[in-house]
């Protein structure tokens, strides 16, 4: 579904991803994990094209999204993003965050952006908040919300970029939990994080980076337990 | 020496006439300075160069000359070119295009303190810049910039006494025309401040209820 060939970002004279090469099928769950630094949110901001990247290729369904002249704004629309710091929109409800994409990107009409929007917030345990604003919610609650945000575009494949990193401990199991409901779903998913619990129960593969490589990659059993790569243990010494 | 107040209850109404007038050209020019500012502001930020160059040019020059000055300019130097305006169109362009310079500032200030994320969350979800603008950013930069919104605003109805010097019978102007017949300045233009000052007080201090109430619901 994602191909991605010799992908390469600097920032300045700062290279960040250095030739990134693999492919995401349909219904695969794809854990990142790396080092600050390793390039791991870049590359994942470069899947949406959030980060513009210098050379090589990421081809979705069939067609180059790197070529000069494609419509951003569409391809966005099959590519759900979850950010770290939720980035809810502060002035709208939950409702409305949820509706106002389908409604004024896809034209959905109103009563049908409201049920849609409701049918999200239902799958993510929050059908009662809906008329909450983010600041009345708890930061497990705003990344619920962000996700259902998320999802009411219909994406093919959906981001989460350190999804549970600025949470508090209390709080990552209920988001850890609507993603685990959503890989049980089918849904194509590449996931920045070091929640090895979630890795290891939800994810097809893992994928460890360094210096902008991937350095190794494979089942999470393997690259957790059993990594080939030197570097590889050295990082797992420190996170787990 | 004494102080004679009746000259003020005399001439009451025709201090109202001119406070009409200052109000109808503060809230015209509020309004289109409002607009001009955050066109400007969005032209400031814009990726366009050229657009970046002139906004800029206008907002320096604006700021970088006297409200006065542009003002005689307007309505005394124009008609040298051909163009001709009466006294209240200049009036209400002069007060508009000197008070979207300080306002363009003023926006261009509250997007900017808008965090990135919401720009990028915004595009994440497919809409455009303009979009993203227009739902997302601008309705929580507005938010954030009333105050020194409600500043200008203020700055802007006391500002327009200026008008006076182009005979534009306003607030300050209908008090000089009293003082040519009856020479009381000190009541006249006491009275006169406690005016500008009751106006822009009941201001300020609507305006800050209905920022309270804004906030409340983000």
């Amino acid at each position: 579904m994602i191909k991605v060939r010799n992908l390469h970002k600097s920032f300045g004279k700062l290279e960040v991803l250095c030739g990134i090469d693999t492919e995401i099928s349909k219904g695969e769950v794809v854990v990142i994990i790396g080092a600050s630094g390793s390039g791991k949110s870049t590359f994942l901001r470069c899947l949406n094209l959030l980060e513009i990247p210098q050379k090589g290729q990421i081809i979705m369904d069939g067609v180059n999204i790197c070529e000069p002249g494609v419509n951003l704004n569409h391809i966005r629309q099959n590519v759900g993003m979850v950010f770290q710091h939720f980035n809810l929109f502060p002035h709208k409800t939950a409702l409305q965050n949820i509706s106002l994409a389908p409604l004024k990107v896809k034209n959905i009409p109103p009563q049908e952006a409201r049920n849609l929007a409701l049918s999200q917030l239902e799958k993510v345990g929050l059908l009662e908040k809906a008329n909450a604003y983010p600041r009345h919610l708890s930061g497990g609650q705003q990344q619920r919300v962000a996700i259902a945000r998320a999802l009411a575009m219909q994406p093919k494949v959906m981001l989460f970029d350190e999804p549970t990193s600025a949470l508090d401990p209390e709080m990552i199991k209920e988001v850890l939990n609507v993603m685990k409901q959503m890989a049980r779903d089918g849904m194509t998913m590449v996931v920045v994080s070091h929640e090895m619990g979630f890795a290891r129960e939800a994810a097809d593969r893992v994928i460890y980076l360094e210096g902008g490589i991937i350095a190794e990659e494979g089942p999470p059993e393997q690259v957790f337990f059993h990594p080939q790569a030197a570097r590889t243990k050295e990082f797992l010494s420190q996170i787990l | 020496m004494t102080l004679d107040y009746s000259v003020i209850v005399k001439n009451w109404p025709f201090l109202m006439l001119g406070l009409q007038e200052t109000l109808r050209i503060s809230s015209l020019a509020v309004t289109m300075g409002f607009c001009i500012g955050s066109l400007v502001a969005l032209a400031r930020l814009s990726r366009f160069n050229l657009l970046k160059i002139i906004s800029s040019a206008y907002i320096e020059f604006i700021r970088g000359t006297p409200l006065l000055v542009q003002l005689f300019i307007l309505y005394y130097g124009l008609p040298q070119l051909g163009i001709d305006l009466d006294r209240r169109a200049a009036a209400a362009i002069g007060l508009s295009i000197n008070s979207g310079a300080y306002v363009a500032e003023i926006v261009r200030a509250g997007i900017q303190s808008i965090d990135r994320g919401q720009m990028e969350a915004a595009r994440s979800l497919g809409m455009s810049g303009t979009m993203a603008m227009i739902h997302v950013i601008m309705p929580q930069a507005l938010r954030r910039v009333i105050p020194p919104l409600v500043n200008e605003l203020i700055m802007l109805i006391k500002d327009s006494s200026l008008l006076s010097v182009i005979a534009l019978t306003e607030l300050m102007r209908a008090g000089e025309h009293i003082r040519t017949r009856t020479y009381q300045d000190f009541e006249i233009f006491t009275t006169i401040a406690l005016i500008y000052f009751v106006i822009t007080y009941a201001l300020s201090k609507i305006l800050g209820y209905l920022e309270r109430r804004l906030q409340v619901s983000d």
